[in-house]
């Protein structure tokens, strides 16, 4: 696969692993230290776990993983809404397939589709779009979720809608923006962090102008960073060249795709039909100002909240979630309490491990292992006949 | 790794090893879906209840003696929708499938029962095409269909046509074979790209609105074990019929049963290109989607390259390749070495392979 | 929600110039390209794909930059290793 392949191959990724250790060892000052450097988007967390990034990282190297997955901070007070609407009479609520096992207070979608709510997977909005007008006699709801890099697709769906005329047709509005989030880290006092691998997807829509303050007000750097595993290991050397020659500034990995100014299309979808909520509540970081988008007035016919009685309750996560620090790369995945016994993707108890893209579902379910034990395993040589 | 993180890791292990309990009180999709919903349901209900010798093994097809001699025997349920899709239908899965379950125990197939739960309303005409699959099918894997029974539930049950199979087949090679036999040092074969089956569903089903030629990959693969078998007599630890769940599936049965390490080479997996794309786009994994005429073939290291060259050397078995061995630790896990170089576990499938956006 | 993948562009709608067929590995879809400018993608070209949309066309110059230089790491690296097994200190 062009544009893939090649950025997945292993003796690359092997030679970048030694310039990386180099630049370790030749940072000015201390010889040793270790680098934290937060990569924000779940999309990364799940290429660092799926491709086994990590063996190549210098043990002086750690990836925390933070809050940039849209699911995982879904609170469970909204996803007791959205079942809530699907469960009306004559309702068709369509939602990604990511969000079919998360649990709300009561269950999860898949289940309340087991009681009998009609509740289907789509892969985009317009498939969503294409139900309503294909069933006149019901109300079709599509969840939004994600960040910027999904928001200007519902907003092209609903921009469509308009234009056709489709008003049995509504979106249940759950799309976050991530600098707030990635404010929230920054003023957060339990982490230390040497720089961040910046979200490359959510790149293509706001650009790289928006993250300039975090190296101008925080000394920290950035590297917008594509999602194949070389993207991210080439980010990571970019990182500690430049905390080698002591710059701090934005950088552009994923030039191939992420234009600096982002796209300006994308931005007036989002701005002609939704705008800025005055808070929201994320789970496991509280309540941030200015992080969520809603509808607009014009679109409210569109709008899910308004047409349906939500309960709009809040609902606290259970005592045993540590979510919130996992979210904030306080805590590893396997340092949560219930993590693996309590808490497994099956039975989950918080979204960071029912969510493909969480911390604690990436390691449950690529990392779990002992590296010194697979050490010995993975050294047998694999009979070389029979390669394709 | 800390002692922290190890005792962690110590601590899900026997978490894990512990007595499923089925925790839901309604049926989901997940129960269907080959993965860990499935083997619990299998498990801690039927198992507990039908509890005896063969049902404790767990394999596609029971064995047991009677008059002398061996007899293989085994169930399958067809719910496929759409009914008919490139590269088959129904009626072929429903031979191919039951067929090949009895083929991996080493048996000769020779006679099915078909049952047939028919939704009122459904045309005749497609009954009729179902059923001449079926009779094509089950020559070409010669066999035959010698008892049957049809039922009739209302419109709106049963999506057009289910069927039940049972199959019953008699085993006169001199071979064991069952997901608890692998050792360290045997390798790991597969014999095709995997995933075809899977995706062409999936892109059937059409919500996905995505077009591709991939066929589905369903096929009797009687006459593949032989060619195995009368290669590598002795040798042969375990075969399995790669379906629902996919090659992951069955690589976690076996490194649970034989508590061992299955290590898979991430680049020597055969896929189709287009296999590949669907599952891109979809962000699924293919190691977990179902194929249809596959099998997973566990034999001796040292008899592996007799092993492939007898796969190969038969229509349905040449895209077979070696993918990986089997070690003594850590046990009960599948390991993948990516083709980036790096390394990370195989889980048993949670769930259904839902596609991804994220 | 970020899973963005590369496919190739094989056809852009006529009556519908805000759709396009794309390929990815052999395998079609048809996308909405109403993100990108009007005609800034035809046949031959590459885009990323999210949920159904066209985020952004691929610079195939500087997919093309960042493979160089990464295989300049990767040539530099095997002539490093090379020139390492070749020596001998005596």
């Amino acid at each position: 696969m062009r544009f893939v392949d090649e950025f997945r191959d292993a003796g690359t990724a092997r030679a970048l692993a030694s310039r990386i250790a180099e630049l370790c060892r030749s940072i000015p000052g201390e010889p040793g230290r270790e680098y934290k450097f937060m990569e924000v988007c779940g999309g990364h967390t799940h290429t660092i776990y799926k491709h086994g990034l990590e063996d190549h990282l210098p043990d002086t190297v750690t990836l925390v993983h933070g809050p940039g997955c849209p699911v995982c901070v879904i609170p469970m007070g909204r996803v007791d809404d959205a079942i809530a609407i699907a469960e009306q009479p004559d309702v068709i609520m369509t939602t990604f397939g990511d969000m079919m096992r998360v649990p709300g207070s009561r269950g999860t979608f898949l289940e309340s589709n087991a009681a009998g709510a009609d509740i289907r997977m789509v892969y985009s909005p317009l498939d969503s779009l294409k139900i309503a007008r294909q069933n006149p006699d019901k109300r079709v709801v599509f969840m939004g979720i994600g960040f910027e890099t999904t928001a200007p697709s519902t907003a092209m769906t609903l921009l469509r809608a308009a234009r056709e005329g489709i008003d049995n047709f509504a979106v249940f509005c759950n799309h976050v923006t991530i600098i707030p989030a990635i404010k929230a880290i920054l003023d957060s006092p339990d982490l230390r962090l040497d720089g961040f691998v910046g979200p490359g997807h959510v790149s293509t829509v706001i650009g790289c102008r928006p993250y300039e303050f975090i190296p101008r007000d925080h000394g920290k750097p950035l590297v917008c960073s594509g999602f194949e595993p070389l993207d991210i290991l080439q980010s990571v050397h970019m990182l500690l060249r430049q905390l080698a020659e002591g710059r701090c500034e934005v950088e552009n990995q994923y030039s191939r795709v992420v234009p600096w100014d982002g796209n300006p299309r994308a931005l007036r979808a989002i701005a002609e039909t939704m705008q800025l909520r005055p808070y929201f509540e994320w789970r496991g970081l509280g309540f941030i100002s200015h992080s969520a988008l809603q509808l607009r007035d014009a679109y409210r016919a569109f709008d899910a909240e308004l047409i349906f009685d939500v309960p709009g309750v809040r609902v606290a996560d259970p005592k045993a979630c540590q979510c919130g620090e996992v979210l904030k790369g306080v805590l590893k995945p396997w340092e949560c309490k219930v993590f693996g016994t309590a808490c497994t993707p099956e039975t989950p108890i918080g979204t960071c491990m029912v969510s493909s893209e969480g911390a604690c579902a990436a390691y449950y379910n690529f990392g779990r292992f002992s590296r010194e034990r697979v050490r010995h395993a993975t050294a047998l040589p694999t009979p070389s006949i029979g390669r394709r | 790794m800390t002692t922290d993180e190890q005792q962690v890791l110590d601590r899900i292990d026997r978490a894990r090893r512990r007595r499923p309990r089925v925790r839901e009180e309604r049926i989901t999709m997940a129960h269907g879906a080959g993965g860990k919903a499935t083997h619990t349901l299998v498990e801690a209900l039927f198992l507990d209840a039908f509890r005896n010798p063969q049902l404790e093994r767990l394999e596609d097809q029971a064995v047991f003696p009677a008059a002398g001699g061996r007899f293989a025997f085994t169930t399958d349920s067809y719910v496929v929708s759409p009914l008919f899709f490139p590269g088959g239908d129904i009626g072929e899965l429903a031979v191919n499938g039951t067929v090949n379950d009895l083929a991996v125990s080493g048996a000769s197939p020779l006679h099915l029962s078909a049952g047939f739960i028919l939704e009122e309303g459904f045309p005749v005409a497609d009954l009729q095409r179902i059923v001449a699959s079926m009779a094509a099918a089950a020559a070409a894997a010669n066999v035959t269909v010698v008892t049957g029974d049809t039922k009739v539930v209302q419109r709106g049950k049963a999506d057009g046509c289910y069927i039940t199979t049972a199959g019953v087949g008699v085993l006169e090679r001199d071979v064991e074979l069952g997901a608890d036999r692998a050792r360290p040092g045997d390798a790991v074969l597969v014999s095709g790209p995997i995933g075809d089956h899977g995706v062409t569903i999936m892109l059937a089903r059409g919500e996905l609105e995505i077009s591709s030629d991939i066929a589905s990959d369903t096929a009797p693969l009687a006459g593949l074990v032989d060619a195995l078998l009368d290669a590598v007599p002795r040798g042969v630890r375990c075969l399995r019929d790669a379906t629902r769940g996919g090659v992951a599936t069955i690589l976690n049965e076996v490194a649970a049963a034989s508590d061992v390490a299955v290590v898979v080479d991430e680049a020597a997996v055969p896929m189709r290109a287009e296999v590949r794309g669907a599952s891109e786009i979809l962000g699924i994994d293919p190691l977990y989607v179902a194929c249809e005429g596959r099998m997973v073939v566990v034999v001796d290291g040292a008899q592996a390259p007799a092993a492939l060259d007898a796969l190969r050397s038969h229509p349905l078995g040449a895209g077979a390749a070696v993918v990986g061995t089997v070690a003594a630790d850590p046990p009960a896990l599948v390991l993948l070495r990516t083709e980036f170089g790096g390394t990370r576990i195989v889980d048993m499938l949670i769930g259904d392979p839902l596609p991804r956006i994220c | 929600m970020c899973l963005g993948i590369p496919g190739e562009v094989v056809e852009v709608g006529v009556d519908r110039p805000d759709l396009a067929m794309v390929d990815v590995s052999g395998v079609k879809r048809a996308i909405n390209i109403g993100l990108l400018d009007e005609g800034e993608v035809g046949p031959g070209d590459w885009v990323l794909i999210h949920v159904g949309f066209a985020m952004s066309k691929i610079d195939e110059a500087e997919a093309k930059a960042a493979m160089e230089f990464l295989e300049g790491i990767g040539q530099a690296y095997a002539d490093e290793m090379a020139a390492l097994l070749e020596s001998r200190i005596e």
